[in-house]
């Protein structure tokens, strides 16, 4: 009787030990951080002090292009010399902006090659705001590490960063099948081609 | 974008086969266009991947009676009964609802292709190697089309980026239904003797759609009753004879098993 009991919580031990690995220990080992070349504040540009829009940084073209994360130059518009006091700026202004070199972000929300995004189409037509995907990006002092996968090396938010899927946020996400979603809940087609090059 | 109340449209072409001199035009402008790396010399099926094939035929007849035409061969986006679609095991391939596009995803295949066996147009292409460019022309890859591994069908979409190209420029402009200047293939760009005309087959007034009612007009094995997209005319009857050759009815006689 003892010796069945003991299999028994071996057993349990044993299952309790992989979930705790697979929950806790295996998304560690999965995911490589990086940091950010620089600190940016978002909340210092769009707050009270720059008072800037998504748009006036992240900007379509004529074509309906989007330009996604701006050009030196346009930082350079501004910080031509140094404006505050952080030393973040300070390696923006003599590293970056004085160099003319372009900084080299980690784009968290880079999709896989064959995907297809209009931001465009979703802005302008559909009148999504940013944050329904990209969540409280904008307001945010400092950048998180990326995070890429070091088997697919896509970056951790596409699959998203809830392992557990119960009360995660509405942009934590964005997979195939968080766009799939949307687009049934909005009468959207939701054809191959669509999102698919 | 609420695509419920949105036009339906279907995409074709018409390729006037009086003015089409077999130059091969059409085969590059695809091949940049859509990442299929450049051949190398009398490359085959196995060797090389084209999504547009210019064939040649004649009508058989000794000179000096002897006529030949070429007729460009890219995927006929059949309507109905897309023979395509209904084989394939993975649902790698739908008739795309807003464009009449028959649409391959080749990340989706798994290379069986079955589709290749069903296309009775021969107008679908395996990659039996992974693409290599030479080096320096990766650099000319086109960011809109993702490159294709090994292993995977692919076939002509009607230049699908150039298609959504037109409606983020439209989304833009702030514009629901893109502008049909804007949405040009690239064959159809580069035929130096602009034997291709292309536009929306749904619109009655659309210039293919007015050639395709000016008589002299056909499609390639309409029998089938595939109701493919993409036309054919010649003024010459030798040509629009030659291209219904093949179609003959089946043989009510079929021995049937058992």
């Amino acid at each position: 009787m003892v010796v069945k009991n003991r299999g028994r919580l071996i057993f349990l031990a044993g299952v309790l030990v992989m979930l705790v690995v697979g929950w806790f220990g295996f998304p560690r080992m999965l995911y490589q951080k990086t940091n950010q070349p620089i600190q940016f504040s978002h909340r210092v540009h769009t707050g009270d002090k720059a008072g800037l829009t998504c748009e006036d940084c992240h900007s379509f073209q004529a074509d309906g292009r989007f330009n996604g994360i701006p050009s030196i130059s346009k930082c350079g518009g501004c910080h031509v010399g140094l404006l505050g006091n952080s030393p973040d700026e300070k390696v923006l202004v003599e590293k970056y902006v004085a160099t003319n070199t372009e900084i080299p972000w980690l784009v968290y929300s880079r999709q896989p090659e064959n995907a297809y995004f209009s931001h465009v189409q979703h802005v302008r037509l559909a009148k999504i705001q940013c944050e329904r995907c990209h969540g409280p990006h904008g307001a945010g002092d400092t950048l998180r590490p990326y995070e890429s996968d070091r088997l697919t090396s896509y970056s951790r938010d596409i699959w998203g960063h809830s392992l557990s899927r119960i009360h995660s946020e509405v942009w934590d996400g964005k997979k195939m099948d968080n766009c799939a979603s949307c687009h049934e809940q909005r009468g959207v087609s939701n054809s191959c081609l669509l999102c698919h090059k | 974008m609420d695509t419920k109340n949105k036009k339906q449209h279907r995409y074709g072409m018409v390729i006037d086969l009086d003015k089409c001199t077999g130059c091969g035009a059409c085969m590059v402008a695809c091949a940049v266009e859509n990442n299929i790396p450049p051949a190398t010399a009398k490359a085959t099926d196995r060797t090389g991947i084209t999504w547009v094939r210019v064939y040649k035929f004649d009508n058989g007849l000794p000179f000096p009676n002897n006529r030949s035409a070429y007729i460009p061969m890219p995927c006929q986006q059949c309507g109905e009964h897309t023979p395509c679609v209904s084989v394939c095991p993975q649902k790698a391939v739908e008739v795309d609802a807003a464009s009449g596009i028959v649409a391959q995803i080749p990340v989706r295949c798994l290379g069986c292709r079955y589709c290749m066996t069903a296309c009775p147009y021969h107008a679908r292409y395996f990659n039996w190697w992974d693409p290599v460019w030479p080096a320096g022309m990766e650099k000319t890859l086109n960011p809109d089309v993702s490159p294709r591994m090994r292993g995977v069908v692919e076939k002509c979409n009607f230049c699908h980026e150039r298609l959504q190209a037109a409606r983020a420029k439209a989304a833009a402009e702030g514009r629901d239904e893109i502008d049909p200047s804007d949405y040009q293939p690239a064959c159809v760009e580069a035929c130096p003797t602009g034997a291709i005309t292309f536009g929306d087959l749904a619109d009655p007034n659309s210039e293919v759609a007015q050639l395709v009612q000016n008589g002299h007009a056909f499609r390639m094995l309409e029998t089938l009753g595939t109701e493919p997209k993409v036309y054919y005319r010649s003024d010459q009857a030798w040509v629009r004879q030659i291209a219904q050759q093949e179609v003959q009815k089946p043989k009510a006689k079929e021995k049937v098993h058992g």
